[in-house]
């Protein structure tokens, strides 16, 4: 499509979606669009839940919020932008991607600042005392992640950032020992534990035998070894081992398919979630939930 | 000496301590200092982050790059988050009259408003957009070419259908008894036994290259991490 026929299709598209726009949102007595109701939270509230709380547009007290409702359309906006990349990388996907950016590495500072450095290094060093030989050493262990949090911000300057290889390496170390612990004991052991059933399963009464119960664990029993003598490449891939591991990898493909399902319907129910944004709570073409009285009430 | 050898002797004593406080429950102590000391070290890379993040974008439009319009949008919109964010603009008072005192994530406050309204749905739609891809590589990939792909294939098809309100309709004909061959019984077999077979393969597999690789890095045989440059 050339760009003067692109022109030729959207601009009447974006005129008739703003004009129902306005009508929904302005006309009044229309069927309204994107408000969003708070009423005063409760005194016994927690700090977490601030001074207002969302409300049904019917419940006593309730007001529209002129923040929350422009959020609501700066969501919806937003959501538009990236969707627009299905039909081409524009401006306004462009611009979306640039305000996530944003917001995300800030949002990932902010929250290392708040719940990292103010309650495990600040309020530590505000603490200290330089008292007694104990007090003087636990105080230098307070300071010591200071200092190698200044010299992993050394890497900034222009010269001397090789300084930020000794908090790098305190950070790969301590990552190393954690993971080396956590994925034998959670993922090597258990699993191991996991698989050793019995291939021969009895009856809760203990007299009789589960055929399917059996068969089931022979089952996980043999994918297991099969799979791994798949992934086992010291020995070559011939003769019986060859076939062993060949059901290793149906065993393997079949476990790819059943992922490849699970995320594809993953993505769906999020794409789903975000059209009934759109809909529900920016539209209010539908309301599943019940959010809204009927209209006309 | 400075460069090399003291950061690998780091790496290799804190992981070591993690490691013997696990054997050691002495040791227990180190390891929860070692673990603080990691957390704090954590935040202090998302500052190195952002403020690389910052300068870079800096650059790109003091330069006047290609799109260094976008750039400032992402400065723009780091700068107004991290301000809300450390300076807690909109958290309630709590009981002494300090908004310092509520958390900076308070329901209302201009850092929650942000994560709501443009963190939130911004991250979540890029995700879903995945969806029309995820579906747009299969249909060209998917090929009943052989047994492997066909296993696939028929894995990914059963599942899907199976997990739907859809599988339950097509294979309602089938009488109960017979109920394991129906798509949702199916999808039941093959999630219990042969996916479970697969996926613990695959988490021993992991596990094992994931304890190979902490030992190269904490015997100092991989250290890639440092870099080669001089700094």
């Amino acid at each position: 499509m050339t760009t003067a026929t692109s022109s030729r299709v959207w601009w009447p598209i974006c005129v008739l979606s703003a004009a129902f726009l306005l009508w929904r949102a302005a006309v009044p007595g229309g069927p309204g669009m994107a408000r969003v109701y708070v009423k005063p939270a409760p005194a016994e509230a927690d700090a977490s839940s601030a001074g207002w709380l969302a409300a049904r547009p019917d419940e006593s007290g309730a007001v529209v919020s002129p923040a929350r409702t422009a959020g609501v359309w700066v969501a919806a906006l937003l959501t538009l932008a990236i969707f627009s990349f299905l039909y081409k990388d524009n401006p306004a996907y462009r611009f979306a991607e640039a305000v996530m950016v944003g917001v995300s590495a800030a949002y990932f500072m902010v929250a290392g600042f708040w719940d990292g450095l103010v309650p495990k290094l600040f309020i530590p060093l505000s603490q200290m005392e330089w008292g007694t030989v104990g007090e003087v050493g636990r105080s230098l262990l307070t300071l010591t992640p200071l200092v190698l949090g200044m010299m992993l911000l050394w890497r900034l300057l222009p010269r001397g950032g090789w300084i930020a290889r000794w908090p790098l390496a305190f950070i790969v170390g301590t990552y190393a020992g954690i993971r080396l612990l956590s994925f034998l004991e959670a993922d090597f052991v258990s699993q191991i534990r996991n698989t050793i059933v019995p291939l021969v399963v009895r009856d809760t009464d203990g007299l009789g035998f589960d055929l399917w119960a059996s068969v089931r664990n022979g089952l996980m029993l043999g994918g297991v070894l099969s799979c791994l003598a798949y992934f086992f490449f010291s020995m070559d891939h011939r003769g019986w081992y060859g076939r062993v591991a060949r059901v290793g990898v149906w065993y393997l493909m079949i476990t790819f398919g059943a992922s490849f399902a699970f995320t594809v319907m993953g993505r769906i129910a999020l794409l789903a979630s975000r059209l009934e944004f759109l809909f529900d709570d920016w539209l209010w073409l539908i309301d599943p939930l019940g959010k809204r009285p009927p209209p006309g009430l | 000496m400075l460069r090399n050898t003291i950061p690998w002797l780091i790496a290799a004593c804190a992981g070591s301590v993690i490691i013997a406080a696990y054997f050691v429950p002495s040791a227990q102590g180190w390891q929860d200092t070692i673990g603080q000391w990691f957390e704090v070290l954590a935040s202090f890379a998302f500052v190195l982050g952002g403020v690389n993040l910052a300068m870079q974008n800096l650059q790109k439009i003091s330069a006047r790059e290609p799109g260094w319009g976008y750039a400032a949008v992402t400065l723009m919109s780091f700068l107004v988050t991290l301000g809300v964010g450390l300076f807690k603009v909109g958290v309630p008072a709590d009981s002494s009259g300090s908004r310092w005192g509520g958390s900076y994530q308070a329901e209302g406050s201009a850092f929650w408003w942000l994560y709501e309204y443009a963190y939130n749905p911004t991250i979540s739609t890029i995700f879903a957009l995945l969806a029309f891809y995820v579906a747009s590589a299969a249909f060209r990939a998917f090929r009943w070419k052989n047994t492997e792909a066909t296993l696939l294939l028929a894995t990914a098809f059963i599942v899907l259908l199976g997990r739907t309100y859809a599988g339950a309709v097509l294979t309602s004909a089938i009488p109960e008894e017979y109920s394991a061959f129906t798509f949702p019984g199916l999808t039941t077999l093959i999630m219990g036994v042969v996916n479970t077979a697969g996926q613990r393969a695959i988490m021993i597999g992991i596990a094992l290259g994931v304890a190979a690789t902490s030992l190269k890095v904490l015997l100092g045989i991989n250290r890639s991490y440092l870099g080669s440059g001089d700094g």
